[in-house]
């Protein structure tokens, strides 16, 4: 008997979390950057820590998405066995970590929708994601409780401060306008109970992202465009070398083990 | 040892009860909530069900190898060691006894997981040193990610504080 096609259920479910994995697994490598060049040690631990707990996340994702898509790929295979173009996060997860300011305009926005839609996504049909979902709910509340503080002390801070979150704010928000993008995949699988859409997301995260922007006296980015391409793997000219460097110890030494 | 050497269900508990957290090794596994379950499968093999502190802890590994160590000892070499997702653990299944113990070592226990956030960073939770309840927080992380660092604005000592998830 030959093996049986995984049916399509189960493609869109590994696709969905796919999507969530490559999220947190390209923004962990971006922040681990930040190790020893934080403006103070207790921010290297920080964003180091909130890392980890990004790496615990893709992990878990990227070995549920492998096991539903019938190809039995572990973790590993799918973080370092894939090209640029099977990446499927989003491009803002992807962008140069610039200044501080830059990098907690960027948590700011990526928290406050994951700690929505992990919070929603606890109640999928799904049991796989949502007892992911459960578990990452809690982390991600504490990731947007340390970037809405940050908002605001840099946001209250000097001239300067404000100056650079107001302008790491208006660099990301075009991007992370795709966060919240619709297409068939979560329609279908929202229409289900499965996932969650992220468009219907959009509203609550605006409400709260203002929140923490007017209290830190920041004027919400109101840009003309915005970014496309990551969820289809078509991604921005810096991904290639930062899956490079990802990859490179796995690519020189392959099945290494240590 | 014999082959047919195998402890009953009852005595793995107790063993695996008192293997101590990787990190915070004046806690056993069983005090800090982590351990969900120690059963006989339908298939008469042992086992333990153990959920995740944080998804990304790095005392993850260092716990199944423990466990798988200890399943060993009591004549279970096939016995296994399963992760649960859900119920997320909260440091609310921490036990008196753990409590007790993280502060006999200087690490202030959590308070309410159910608190508002801001009180769960630490805000109020009396200095170890001093008792002044004057404490601000200094650092989100500490030596492991599940504490953070507070500072005694009265004897200005730095301490840790297990956060309450």
């Amino acid at each position: 008997m030959t093996s049986e096609l995984p049916d399509t259920r189960n493609r869109l479910i590994a696709e969905y979390a796919l999507r969530l994995g490559d999220d947190a697994l390209v923004l962990c490598q971006r922040l681990c950057a930040w190790v020893t060049n934080a403006p103070t040690i207790e921010e290297d631990l920080a964003l180091s820590n909130i890392a980890l707990d990004l790496l615990g996340q893709a992990r878990t994702l990227l070995a549920f998405s492998g096991r539903s898509d019938g190809t039995n790929r572990s973790d590993d295979d799918l973080a370092y066995r894939r090209t640029e173009r099977e990446f499927r996060n989003a491009l803002l997860l992807e962008l140069p970590g610039g200044d501080f300011a830059f990098t907690i305009a960027r948590q700011l926005a990526y928290t406050h929708y994951t700690s929505l839609l992990y919070g929603q996504l606890a109640a999928s049909a799904d049991e796989g994601l949502a007892s992911f979902a459960t578990r990452a709910a809690k982390e991600a509340e504490y990731h947007c409780l340390h970037a809405s503080q940050w908002t605001v002390r840099l946001g209250l801070g000097t001239e300067e401060s404000h100056r650079r979150m107001q302008s790491g704010l208006e660099h990301i928000w075009p991007y992370a306008a795709e966060l919240f993008e619709a297409d068939d995949l979560t329609t279908r699988l929202d229409t289900e109970g499965t996932a969650v859409a992220p468009a219907g997301l959009r509203a609550a995260w605006e409400r709260e992202v203002t929140g923490v922007l007017t209290e830190a006296g920041l004027t919400v980015p109101a840009p003309s465009w915005q970014a496309t391409g990551g969820r289809s793997g078509v991604h921005t000219e810096v991904f290639a070398p930062l899956l490079a460097e990802f990859q490179s110890v796995f690519r020189q030494y392959p099945g290494g083990l240590w | 040892m014999s082959a047919a050497f195998r402890m009953d269900t009852d005595q793995v508990r107790a063993r695996v009860e008192t293997v101590p957290d990787p990190e915070l090794p004046m806690v056993t596994l069983a005090d800090l909530g982590v351990i969900r379950s120690v059963r006989e499968d339908a298939d008469r093999v042992v086992e333990v069900v153990v959920t995740p502190t944080y998804l990304g802890c790095p005392a993850l590994p260092v716990m199944e190898a423990d466990l798988r160590t200890v399943l060993a000892e009591c004549g279970h070499p096939d016995g296994r060691v399963t992760w649960a997702l859900s119920p997320a653990w909260t440091t609310d299944w921490i036990s008196e006894r753990g409590r007790e113990q993280l502060a006999a070592h200087g690490i202030v226990p959590p308070g309410d997981a159910g608190a508002p956030l801001p009180v769960r960073l630490g805000l109020g939770r009396p200095c170890p040193n001093c008792g002044s309840v004057a404490t601000r927080p200094l650092g989100p992380f500490g030596s492991t990610g599940c504490q953070t660092i507070l500072v005694c604005t009265a004897c200005r000592e730095s301490f840790p504080h297990m956060k309450a998830v």
